[in-house]
């Protein structure tokens, strides 16, 4: 194998656990919510911004950048669940449905308000450079956001399997009417459900800024492959969202590689589609 | 007496109500369509150049003495052809896609009545946009659309003022062979390229140009301008290790391209970008560090203090708050500007009387705001007197290095990069 396609290879896998990264927070609402938020790709936007802004207007430095976007979106999240979310959840899935997608157009044009529609940049990266390990080549920024969104899905699966806040999540989940009467508040596990969703949200937006673009739009361009990435990993499932994420950049940066970027998606979608045939459920969704 | 006097007054306030109603007849505003990417990825080009339109629109309506001695149309009090009739413009989004193009020009039309459309920016869309102007029969004038085949439709109605694929691959070609003579290898020629009408068509121009004039296109990649990673193109790039390579890509993919190739260590010795995405200033602002010496066309250079482009800057930069004309904005503008005087010397907002008027322009050099030679269109609508600059990134600005007759700067290669 030439060290060209070792290295293509590695793109993609750390292109898969970026993708991992920012599809993790939409699989958990949905998880303990039966809530597909559309508005995913734009809270991943406005993580952007916040540690563009953090970063540059405000001079807190990379440092700052990513703490600040997570409580930012963290917030947004559970405003989002108190304001919105709540109220459209004990409409029919279609107000739901619409409920968010009304939330995405309008934090979109809220940025495109706020910040114009010009296409930002940080001006260096949390991780300067890249290393090489036996002639292939790793981007220290890239490494860095595949590494967190390894860590994250881990941390969140540890949390919701393991612990006593995760096992109350997965009872209001299962079921919220039992589960009040077994005392827990189904409200305030949802609510905490949207806030740990948006801050694993805005940690990925603040690592992608680093190196990608920050536009009002780039929530589109990244939301699609989130729910890629979710439905094919099984919706709910934090680990097959990981596992999705990583076959899905491996798939798409070796047929971009070997058969030409125009056919990536493609293959990609075609590969998707046929999980879905076998296992509508997706790779580790439950049935 | 008092009978006399009220009488005397009630014939001046007639005389006034009269005066009044007769002037805003007159002043009845033409409506101009101008269909932008106000959204989408290409929003920031869309969005400066409505910007420099609107500049435009203020001159026409408004005056500026120091132009008014060189062009006729900057006088002020709106266009005289018409009464003094102010220019009113009516934007539209085309959200980057050519259905949307299509339908606001459609509704521009039928529902705003505007006496003529500009647009679209992005080719794919001003091949919808403009066809539903030409089925009813509405000028249609492009200033930045560069596809081949727009000009080839044979309609009627369509007017473009932009330089066109050919004039750039001509202009790459006999500056790459002129680097050539002068000892740089330019052997083996990669084509980067997004996969829409813009990038499909600039690209198997200048192939062909290049086939001609006996360079080698070595490596051919078409992506999507939508892809959120671009790091296997760039590998293929570094696999093969061509001496050129020219990318035609709009905004985000330039930024990607950029990025992912510092990542990945690899630089040509010469690189070009086909203007678009590489001339944002959205991304001259952010990612010009990363791009010194990068070869690019332009047909807008600052010019001197009095000139039109020099001018004009100067009101688009306090407009902006600093930013200076681009390309892109500048050619926007330009087409206004040519849209303007059509419909002036049209003297009506009759839509064939426009057409008429676009089809007699003949507007010399030294009023132009861009570098073209001027504006006199073929029997196709194409502008002949359309001409461009190459240029290089230097130290955060574009300066232009060909041809000889026209640069300010020395050409410096090999392409520094980082």
């Amino acid at each position: 194998m030439s060290l060209t396609l070792v290295q293509v290879i590695v793109s993609g896998l750390l292109l898969g656990a970026v993708y991992a990264l920012f599809s993790s927070g939409l699989t958990l609402v949905w998880g303990m919510m039966n809530v597909v938020n559309f508005a995913h790709g734009d809270f991943v936007m406005l993580g952007m911004y916040t540690a563009v802004v953090v970063w540059t207007a405000l001079g807190g430095g990379p440092f700052a950048a990513v703490p600040a976007a997570a409580i930012v979106i963290a917030t947004l999240g559970v405003l989002s669940y108190f304001l919105l979310v709540r109220h459209v959840m004990r409409g029919p899935m279609l107000a739901q449905i619409l409920g968010t997608f009304g939330l995405a157009l309008f934090l979109r044009y809220l940025a495109f308000w706020t910040f114009g529609a010009d296409f930002r940049t940080l001006p260096d990266t949390l991780v300067g450079g890249s290393f090489q390990i036996a002639g292939i080549r790793f981007e220290g920024s890239r490494v860095l956001a595949g590494g967190m969104g390894l860590a994250i899905t881990l941390i969140l699966h540890f949390v919701l399997t393991h612990t006593a806040v995760g096992s109350r999540m997965l009872a209001v989940s299962e079921d919220a009417t039992a589960a009040q009467l077994m005392g827990i508040r189904p409200q305030r596990m949802q609510a905490l459900a949207w806030g740990m969703a948006g801050a694993a949200t805005g940690i990925a937006g603040a690592l992608i800024a680093n190196f990608f673009y920050t536009s009002p739009t780039v929530g589109e361009t990244l939301a699609i492959l989130a729910f890629v990435t979710v439905s094919f990993g099984g919706f709910g499932s934090v680990m097959g969202a990981l596992v999705a994420g990583l076959i899905i950049g491996v798939v798409e940066s070796l047929s971009a590689y070997l058969v030409g970027p125009v056919y990536k998606d493609v293959i990609v979608y075609v590969l998707f589609v046929l999980v879905l045939w076998f296992r509508p459920q997706g790779l580790m969704g439950k049935a | 007496m008092k009978e006399a006097t009220r009488r005397a007054f009630a014939a001046a306030a007639g005389l006034v109500m009269l005066g009044l109603a007769a002037s805003a007849a007159a002043q009845q505003p033409v409506k101009i369509g101008v269909i932008y990417p106000l959204s989408g990825n290409s929003a920031s080009a869309g969005n400066y150049s409505k910007m420099a339109i609107e500049v435009g629109a203020d001159v026409v309506n408004n005056g500026n003495a120091e132009l008014a001695k060189i062009m006729p149309i900057a006088k002020g009090g709106g266009l005289s052809g018409l009464g003094g009739a102010k220019v009113q413009l009516i934007f539209a989004d085309n959200q980057g896609t050519p259905a949307a193009g299509q339908n606001q020009a459609l509704r521009l039309i039928s529902e705003e009545k505007v006496a003529a459309l500009i647009g679209a920016y992005q080719s794919g869309i001003t091949v919808t946009a403009s066809a539903i102007a030409e089925r009813h029969g509405i000028p249609f004038l492009t200033a930045e659309s560069v596809a081949a085949n727009l000009t080839e439709r044979g309609f009627k109605w369509f007017f473009r003022t932009t330089p066109v694929a050919i004039d750039f691959a001509r202009a790459y070609s006999t500056f790459l062979r002129e680097q050539k003579a002068a000892g740089q290898k330019v052997g083996s020629i990669a084509i980067v390229q997004e996969n829409t009408e813009y990038g499909n068509s600039v690209a198997s121009v200048i192939a062909d140009q290049f086939a001609k004039d006996g360079l080698t296109v070595t490596q051919k990649i078409a992506y999507s301008a939508n892809s959120s990673d671009v790091q296997p193109q760039v590998l293929q790039l570094k696999e093969k290790n061509p001496d050129v390579v020219i990318f035609i890509s709009y905004t985000s993919d330039a930024i990607l391209y950029t990025k992912t190739m510092k990542e990945l260590a690899w630089k040509p010795a010469i690189m070009i970008a086909d203007n678009a995405g590489f001339n944002d200033p959205a991304f001259v602002k952010s990612m010009s560090s990363l791009v010194e010496g990068l070869v690019n066309r332009s047909t807008f250079a600052g010019g001197k203090p009095g000139s039109v482009p020099y001018i004009f800057n100067e009101l688009y930069k306090k407009k902006t708050n600093g930013d200076d004309l681009d390309d892109v904005s500048a050619r926007g503008l330009e087409g206004f500007l040519v849209m303007a005087d059509a419909i002036n010397r049209a003297g009506s907002t009759e839509p064939a009387k426009i057409r008429d008027a676009l089809k007699a322009t003949n507007l010399p050099a030294d009023q132009m705001v861009t570098g073209y030679d001027g504006v006199k269109f073929d029997d196709k609508g194409q502008n002949v007197l359309a001409s461009t600059l190459v240029t290089q990134m230097r130290g955060g600005k574009y300066v232009a290095i060909w041809p000889k007759a026209r640069a300010t700067d020395q050409v410096i290669l090999p392409y520094k990069g980082w």
